[in-house]
């Protein structure tokens, strides 16, 4: 269990030395206090606008800093030749997923935490109300929903041969779900077979991250489901991470190493 | 040969892109029509921003439903063609507010109006699986409107979107009526008159700004100046289509029709009345006026 420390550790500090992070939260930061600094027909105490623009700003962040950080885990391992010294440590290759899925998955909850306190500060000077309880499940929910990323693009790293496309898939995929994942059962029912049948099955089997995306309800002051609902939702979620995991480790423990 | 030191290449370079630019740039700005008051936006986007623009416009739909509004394919399966945005403002409130009728047929309009308007709303069918049960949790399910302390949290996106599609004239009319539910009269007449500029054809706009002065302003003359015009824009415009705006016409001769009978000017209301009576869905509510006017207008025995 140490290895998977030590190596989700290295991942954290790899994301602290890059600046994919510090300028994506630059950018929100800046795009938002600009946008904050308009004035509407001199309107006072708007607050909607500006929480929707810094939450789909956030959403972005993150997903570009999850899956770009995720990708380039171990195809640059094997590319710079570490992967050899680090599987004679000894660690497991089965060790190295899960310290490499770790550390992502944690990286992205320290950057989900700065985004989300900047949120809420500007949330309260604007508001005078503190949205506590609602911001901290809506963050739990994203981290989950980041999870089943991390998860599924580290899988998408042992199966694709360059990270470009393993990128470009995965937003794709993930992008797909979260637009029309929850319409796919009933856009099924309107077309011929055997359309209908393979929508159906993709609608069962893809992992439903829409429930995860609750910007709407934090942007319209609007009540989260329960503790016990987002638990069930997380437990959900975990399936799928752990699913993606072994998948991806059943792959890599075969895999040939070398470039 | 003596070389050439780089950074005096450098600075030879820089002196000539400015020379060349400031010699290019006022027939740079007639290139493709452009012109120089064009903003940055449309010098970007072109003609899609109207796609954009529309899409703003629902957003501020979607905030006056606080978040629960229907996505493209329960549209598509409700087959919803009407924004709940507009259903909600200017034009149905102009109707229910049309001064040719009763108190009674109001409330029955005002009613009418709001239990369409539930229907249009409820997209949400039974879930088919537990996959869409379960998931009902995380989305707004409750229709419910912005309260009035709440309600200018749409004009930001109404005024982007007027930004994008200046020649939207919904969005002009849409605002306006927000801004006077705020008490906002002096930004709503301004952003009425950018419209105008904007749109110097749109009877919808004049009658809008006729309405801010006649209720809001009480400057009778102005308003009846706005809406004389924006009859006469209405029939140049509408002529000869064979699907005309009658309801619009309808509320702009009734209003001024009103205005002139206040006035004592009972003959132009008479005529004006019976030019809405030709579009009103309760004409006997307007002949009644007619009559009522007529007793006025017939000398006494």
């Amino acid at each position: 269990m140490n290895s998977v420390f030590a190596i989700a550790g290295l991942v954290v500090k790899e994301l602290q030395r890059r600046k994919d992070f510090y300028v994506l939260f630059v950018l929100t930061a800046l795009l938002t206090v600009l946008l904050g600094s308009v004035s509407f027909f001199n309107a006072e105490n708007i607050a909607r606008y500006l929480k929707d623009i810094c939450l789909l700003l956030i959403w972005v962040s993150s997903l570009v800093i999850a899956v770009t950080t995720t990708a380039r885990q171990l195809p640059a391992e094997r590319e710079n030749r570490t992967i050899f010294p680090l599987l004679a440590k000894p660690v497991t290759r089965g060790q190295v997923i899960a310290g490499k899925f770790l550390g992502c998955w944690l990286a992205c909850g320290i950057a989900l935490l700065v985004f989300y306190l900047f949120f809420t500060v500007i949330s309260a000077s604007r508001e005078h109300v503190w949205h506590l309880v609602p911001t901290l499940k809506a963050v739990w929910m994203h981290w989950m929903l980041l999870g089943v990323l991390v998860a599924m693009v580290l899988f998408g790293s042992v199966v694709f041969t360059a990270p470009s496309s393993n990128t470009t898939i995965c937003f794709i995929v993930i992008v797909g779900i979260l637009g029309i994942g929850r319409h796919l059962h009933r856009v099924a029912l309107d077309q011929p077979e055997p359309v209908s049948t393979m929508l159906s099955v993709i609608y069962f089997l893809i992992p439903h991250v829409e429930w995860f995306y609750l910007p709407d309800f934090l942007v319209n002051d609007q009540n989260i489901a329960p503790w016990t609902d987002c638990l069930m939702a997380s437990l959900y979620g975990v399936a799928y991470m752990a699913a993606f995991l072994i998948a991806a480790w059943m792959r890599f423990r075969r895999q040939m190493l070398s470039v | 040969m003596k070389a050439v030191s780089p950074k005096l290449i450098l600075f030879a370079l820089g002196t000539v892109c400015f020379a060349l630019a400031t010699l290019l740039q006022p027939r740079a700005a007639q290139w493709g029509g452009r012109a120089q008051s064009d903003n940055l936006v449309k010098v970007f986007l072109g003609e899609g921003r109207r796609l954009f623009a529309n899409h703003f416009y629902t957003q501020a739909d979607v905030v006056l439903h606080s978040g629960y509004y229907p996505s493209i394919f329960d549209q598509a399966r409700r087959n919803m063609k009407s924004s709940a945005l507009s259903g909600d403002s200017d034009a149905d409130h102009d109707a229910h507010e049309s001064p040719g009728e009763t108190q009674a047929s109001k409330e029955n309009d005002k009613h009418d109006h709001e239990s369409e308007h539930e229907k249009k709303m409820a997209f949400l069918q039974e879930p088919k699986d537990w996959i869409e049960r379960f998931g009902r949790k995380f989305l707004i399910t409750e229709h419910t409107h912005l309260s009035q302390d709440k309600e200018s949290e749409i004009l930001p996106w109404l005024r982007v979107s007027a930004e994008l599609d200046p020649q939207r004239v919904e969005t002009y009319t849409v605002a306006a009526y927000w801004l006077k539910r705020n008490g906002k009269l002096t930004e709503a007449e301004q952003f009425l008159r950018e419209g105008l500029r904007n749109n110097p054809d749109s009877y919808e706009i004049l009658f809008d700004l006729g309405r801010l002065y006649s209720e809001n302003k009480h400057e009778i003359d102005r308003a009846r100046n706005l809406w004389t015009l924006a009859l006469a824009r209405w029939n140049s415009r509408e002529a000869g289509k064979t699907e005309q705006d009658l309801s619009a016409m309808e509320g702009i001769a009734v209003h001024l029709a009103t205005l002139e009978a206040d006035a004592g000017n009972h003959d132009r209301a008479i005529s004006l009345f019976k030019l809405a009576m030709k579009a009103s869905p309760h004409p006997e509510e307007l002949q009644a006026r007619i009559d009522e006017l007529r007793k006025h207008t017939s000398p006494q025995p």
